[in-house]
């Protein structure tokens, strides 16, 4: 017996989500040292409309953004290894990330060339770049896609070994500790509308090929022979998502860094408010992490106010918290 | 019925598994509209010879879907003559059934396309056939293990193809529901599709019009399974170990203890 309760319809849960997306992006418009008072008066000083304009509103819609990104990544990692554990980390982006952050911070951290080239490419580039290229080793070592556990084995040992290439940098040059603390964590304190344009572009185009590839993703739930004998070409298919599911982590990781479990727990929240076929899931998803992301990161800016907490840390007790509860309702479900 | 019609004729295959050849020069023909069982004992290689049938293994030889090569046939059209129900077929606890159902339908479709009312008819009918109607808005997470079965059974029907391949398609089913998928197979039979499945129940497999016998990874008796020779056949390959008797006309395997 799955979780009661599990019947709404998703065009109801997709409709209140984005209801809360809206709500939450208004009041992050709000949340800050000088609170609702720069929002009403936004419109006559132009302090107040900076900061209510260039800080809070792209850091709220860009908290929204990444988070839809990695619910999005969560539900193809979990449809595509039909595991639900899988998340978008699966394949080593992660580690490569941190290690493209940690290798710019060495190179560049301290030297004249820094600034030229961090105005050029940027932390948030080295990031993108690390997990584009830490996908691509796991591929060239699960010698393609065809074997998911493969890919699967070979995640996991890239995730372990350029993790412990980005720790030993940070042990050689303990200068890059903090730079790099900010983007282990995760923060969505600097996003500006650039950013959040380019996710809101990344995300548009995730989406639409996540949901052009859904029905694949259901075939594959019944197996990959099923699959095949339903005139599946599973290997070209698996490469896309795979394509979508590095661009979808690497855009928001690059932005964010490393924020945890939105992407493992968005899928299982949808879940638990309505079964239903991948071209909902994979939306509803997105829309889910977009929910889970902007909330944290409301409570990151009001919990210890006026100081922060790294958003990260709180994704993962809330999430993590989160997901424990379900398995213990699950459990208490399935042996009443 | 067509008896002599071919839908498969498979022509000294080889499938080879991790480097080591499995199934050896199998030669072998399945008669359209008729229901073929395959049956041996545990490791003959008879899934592994069902999955080079339905063209999900790579094979040496020639294997002929109709007169059509199957490897050389396009994937959507080898998808819509061919249907398959793998052993222990894996699904997701989310999906709904009629979406299960409806996920057969997927070779008749184009792609983005939304079923069309031909494909509701046919996915209404493959679950009234399985009796699994009324489960239709549950998620499988919902179903015991033979109400699944019935589930992927109806999935496997909802495909129309002209060739059905089904291995152990009686797992988790309790007698009744046996029962209930002779009736279906026996339907699908005469509506000419071709039905040929794998099963450890000898019992059972009896009740095919064909059987085809396995031992190593070889095919060592083809014929009827009312004929004498299909029997001593199958009761060598369990070595001796069952007898198969006649019982108000139907044909039974008994243990020798």
């Amino acid at each position: 017996m799955t979780i009661q309760g599990a019947r709404w319809s998703p065009v109801w849960v997709a409709l209140a989500l984005l209801v809360l997306s809206a709500f939450g992006i208004v009041l992050g418009s709000a949340v800050g040292s000088t609170g609702f008072e720069s929002w009403r008066t936004a419109m006559h000083d132009d302090t107040a409309w900076q900061i209510v304009w260039d800080i809070r509103l792209p850091r709220s819609v860009g908290a929204c953004a990444a988070g839809a990104l990695l619910g999005l990544a969560g539900a193809l990692a979990q449809g595509l290894f039909r595991n639900p554990l899988a998340d978008p980390y699966l394949l080593g982006s992660a580690s490569g990330a941190s290690l493209g952050v940690a290798v710019a911070l060495a190179l560049f951290g301290g030297s004249p060339f820094a600034t030229e080239f961090l105005v050029r490419l940027g932390l948030t580039g080295a990031a993108f770049v690390g997990a584009v290229l830490a996908v691509l080793l796991t591929l060239v070592l699960a010698r393609g896609v065809q074997h998911t556990l493969r890919l699967l084995l070979a995640g996991v040992i890239v995730g372990v070994v350029l993790g412990a290439l980005a720790s030993l940098i940070t042990l050689m040059r303990p200068d890059v500790l903090q730079g790099m603390q900010g983007f282990l964590l995760g923060s969505t304190s600097f996003i500006g509308w650039t950013s959040c344009l380019l996710m809101l572009g990344v995300l548009l185009v995730c989406a639409a090929l996540s949901f052009a590839l859904s029905h694949v993703l259901d075939a594959l739930s019944l197996g990959d022979a099923t699959a095949l004998s339903l005139g599946v070409p599973l290997a070209s298919v698996r490469v896309a998502l795979v394509c979508v599911l590095a661009l979808a982590t690497g855009t928001a990781v690059a932005q964010t860094g490393l924020v945890a479990f939105v992407g493992l727990a968005a899928p299982h929240l949808v879940r638990s408010l309505v079964k239903t076929k991948h071209n909902w899931m994979v939306l509803l998803s997105a829309l889910m992490g977009g929910v889970l992301l902007l909330s944290a990161d409301l409570l990151a800016r009001m919990l210890l106010s006026p100081q922060e907490m790294p958003v990260g840390v709180l994704t993962a007790v809330l999430g993590g918290g989160y997901l424990l509860w379900l398995m213990y309702r699950t459990q208490t479900v399935r042996s009443a | 019925m067509n008896s002599h019609t071919m839908a498969l004729r498979v022509r000294d295959v080889c499938v080879s598994l991790a480097g080591q050849e499995v199934l050896h020069d199998i030669d072998v023909s399945f008669v359209a509209g008729r229901w073929t069982s395959i049956v041996g004992p545990n490791g003959a290689g008879k899934s592994t010879l069902l999955k080079a049938l339905a063209g999900l293994l790579p094979a040496t030889g020639r294997i002929f879907l109709f007169d059509q090569e199957l490897m050389a046939m396009e994937r959507k059209q080898r998808a819509q003559q061919l249907s398959w129900l793998g052993q222990n077929e894996s699904a997701s606890d989310d999906l709904r059934v009629w979406d299960v159902v409806m996920i057969g339908r997927m070779p008749h479709q184009n792609w983005l396309a939304a079923p069309n009312a031909q494909d509701h008819a046919v996915v209404e009918t493959a679950l009234q056939a399985t009796q699994a109607w009324d489960w239709r808005e549950r998620s499988l997470g919902q179903l015991s293990g033979g109400e699944r079965q019935r589930v992927l059974l109806a999935r496997a029907m909802a495909v129309q193809a002209q060739v059905m391949l089904m291995d152990e398609p009686l797992a988790n089913l309790d007698p009744p529901h046996q029962v209930d998928w002779l009736e279906q197979v026996r339907c699908l039979t005469s509506q000419n599709t071709t039905v040929i499945s794998v099963l450890h129940e000898v019992g059972m497999a009896l009740h095919a019009d064909d059987m085809v016998v396995m031992q190593a990874g070889r095919v060592v008796h083809q014929g009827a399974c009312a004929d004498a020779d299909t029997h001593r056949a199958v009761e060598a390959v369990f070595d001796k170990r069952i007898a198969i008797h006649s019982l108000d006309g139907q044909w039974v395997a008994v243990p020798k203890l």
